[in-house]
């Protein structure tokens, strides 16, 4: 019987685990241990429901309803310095809780202070752009619909920015195959010759060390060439081509040339 | 007129029967100035761009993706087609990432390694970024003299690991080689020979250039504000007067123990940026020059000592029984760092290049982001270009200093 691998999460697994493993988590500290973070969560408290809020790895990092998150933002930027919206983008956690973890990695330049703020999106909701605050969140939000198709309201240009426009699918979902799905294989032929042609063409190869012997459509050995698309699977013969007497370097121990003469 | 089928599409580029008598046309996605694959649409109203739109995604690669399938070692020769103009700066990115994650450091002399590769890598770029530049602006010759002294840091790169542009040289937990014998000695010589040529060829054949400061002042104005709402970071940020260098604000490996400054340039403008540019080449070779002496006299040990997360040294390997062992589980199956998630910021040469990496505990990230500086760039187009003339826009963008490698990733 095939091996059952599960449809939702189609990234690539450990092939053998430790039955003993435990995954050990990277430590996390109160927010009250840092005075300038325990400052600014208060003031976001007064605005926001904060979930959860917590410092790893030397960044705050809170978490807080999905509808919130312009008002958050706007909060951290006016009264807490957070000028620049450095990145943001999402997690596909919808295998484990059927939801995504939309973040935004913040930077306050005054005193060097970067906090995320995140929150889950459930499949299919949309969530408050961010542009009218951070411009950078212009192209950034555009790549999120791209990679995982959540949309941002009221974005000034919601379209794809990485795939192209007619691209079906949203590549960084956990259960989008890392070689393509069967929209993505069939893409270039179904545009430019259209579904018909499928038959004809054939699927790619993707194999990269596949060498078609009897191939003379594209290529075909140095000092064996043939007419092209002659018929060649019942044997070739050697035809004498000047050329092929510069390119195939005699490297025998008579001839004088080394294969290697570098120092 | 064209009939238009699917083989020969109709041909796009020029459209004339417009109502509001603008021209749109297409800039790129094989214009040589466009550094790559940009495919700008600009409305153009006479020779003024009333709106751009720049179109990226020619050179998607789905890196993030790529590394959501490969062990975090096996992932670190595929950042090095991000910004493939200073490679190492990516591998040093996603290396730092992942020690954080991991909760380990490089040993000293790894990290004197690995600061002065950084710094050559950005010398490299730098100078690649002056050469670009000054090509698309219309100055030939700048071009051919930044190429040469950048061959000469190629060539200190190919004596280090073997590789002049996708080097792999930063590992995680360390590096992977000591510095080859009488290195330091060309890097010295190399500091001496950017440093001559800079004040020599590069500021004597532009600085006070009059058709180089006509075409770049008051070129591409970025105002602080549009900056930081942009995303804009590194040269692109400092350009417009605010003084904000990863390296001196949250130092990392050995920058809070060099002694260096922080140029900025509150013109806002590209000749501003160009002399920043300069002026970094200059910090560069002056922290490189410091770091020549901070190797003498350090530990041999290059890579960490983490037995879980980092392969033994090779003699280790070869001749005890449990490195070999460790080795073997690392190599088959790729760490497993801890649950947990890290954004680390470092300065690239084009801006703030960091990696976010959310790990569950599998030998495979879960999430990988990369924060590329150019991304960002380039969606500040759309905005800087507007109401510029046409032929600004080259100057703007090769002002900007985008690769795009890491723009589409």
């Amino acid at each position: 019987m095939r091996k059952y691998t599960p449809k939702d999460n189609v990234q690539k697994k450990a092939y053998y685990t430790n039955r003993y493993h435990v995954v050990p988590s990277v430590p996390t500290f109160a927010v009250e241990s840092d005075e300038v973070f325990a400052k600014q969560l208060e003031i976001l408290k007064a605005k926001v429901a904060v979930k959860s809020a917590k410092i790893m790895l030397g960044q705050m990092i809170v978490e807080i309803n999905a509808e919130d998150n312009f008002i958050a933002l706007e909060t951290l930027k006016n009264e807490c310095d957070y000028a620049m919206l450095s990145e943001m983008s999402a997690v596909d956690y919808l295998a484990k809780n059927g939801n995504f973890e939309v973040f935004y990695q913040l930077l306050n330049l005054k005193d060097v202070k970067r906090m995320r703020v995140v929150c889950r999106v459930a499949k299919g909701q949309a969530v408050e752009s961010v542009v009218p605050l951070y411009k950078s969140a212009n192209f950034a939000e555009r790549e999120m619909f791209d990679m995982f198709g959540i949309v941002s309201n009221n974005h000034p240009f919601m379209k794809r920015i990485l795939m192209p426009d007619d691209w079906e699918g949203h590549p960084l979902l956990k259960t989008y195959p890392l070689q393509g799905d069967e929209f993505a294989s069939w893409y270039e032929v179904d545009k430019i010759f259209g579904k018909d042609a499928r038959e004809a063409i054939g699927p790619e190869n993707r194999d990269q060390a596949k060498i078609e012997r009897y191939d003379t459509k594209r290529f075909s050995r140095v000092g064996y060439e043939v007419p092209f698309g002659a018929d060649i699977s019942k044997g070739e013969t050697k035809t004498e081509i000047e050329y092929s007497k510069t390119l195939l370097v005699d490297y025998t121990k008579n001839s004088g040339k080394q294969l290697d003469n570098r120092k | 007129m064209q009939q238009p089928n699917k083989l020969t599409p109709f041909f796009e580029n020029l459209n004339f029967e417009r109502d509001d008598n603008t021209m749109v046309i297409n800039f790129g996605p094989q214009h040589p100035s466009a550094h790559g694959q940009l495919r700008l649409v600009l409305e153009l109203d006479g020779e003024q761009v009333v709106k751009a739109y720049p179109d990226i995604g020619y050179l998607h690669r789905g890196i993030e993706k790529m590394a959501e399938n490969m062990t975090y070692n096996e992932f670190l020769p595929t950042t090095d087609r991000l910004d493939y103009i200073a490679s190492t700066s990516n591998n040093y990115a996603y290396a730092i990432a992942v020690e954080k994650l991991l909760g380990i450091e490089a040993p000293r002399r790894a990290q004197v390694i690995r600061t002065m590769l950084l710094e050559l890598n950005r010398v490299i770029s730098h100078l690649f970024f002056v050469a670009t530049h000054a090509l698309d602006v219309g100055a030939m010759s700048v071009f051919l003299y930044a190429f040469r002294e950048r061959e000469f840091a190629m060539d200190l790169m190919e004596d280090y690991c073997g590789a002049r542009l996708t080097h792999s040289s930063v590992r995680i937990g360390g590096v992977p080689l000591d510095l080859p014998a009488g290195w330091m000695v060309n890097m010295r010589a190399f500091c001496d020979k950017v440093d001559y040529e800079l004040e020599h060829t590069y500021n004597a054949l532009l600085q006070e250039n009059r058709i180089w400061k006509m075409r770049l002042e008051n070129v591409g104005v970025l105002t602080p504000e549009d900056a930081l709402s942009w995303g804009c970071t590194g040269p692109m940020l400092r350009g417009s007067g605010i003084a904000y260098d990863i390296r001196k604000e949250e130092p990392y490996e050995l920058y809070s123990e060099l002694d260096f400054d922080i140029p900025i340039a509150d013109t806002n403008d590209s000749y501003g940026r160009y002399r920043l540019y300069m002026a970094e080449i200059k910090e560069s070779t002056k922290m490189i020059r410091q770091l020549i002496l901070k190797y003498d006299g350090t530990e041999p040990q290059l890579m960490a000592h983490a037995p879980r997360y980092i392969s033994a040294p090779k003699e280790e390997i070869m001749t005890q029984n449990y490195a070999l062992m460790q080795h073997f589980v690392l190599v088959t199956q790729g760490m497993r760092p801890p649950k947990g998630e890290v954004y680390v910021p470092t300065e690239s040469p084009k801006g703030e290049l960091g990696f976010y990496i959310k790990s569950e505990g599998e030998p495979y990230a879960y999430r990988l982001k990369c924060r590329a500086p150019s991304f960002f760039h380039t969606g500040l187009l759309q905005e800087i270009l507007v109401g510029t003339y046409i032929a600004d826009v080259v100057t703007i963008i090769g002002s900007t200093n985008i690769v795009f490698g890491e723009v589409d990733r």
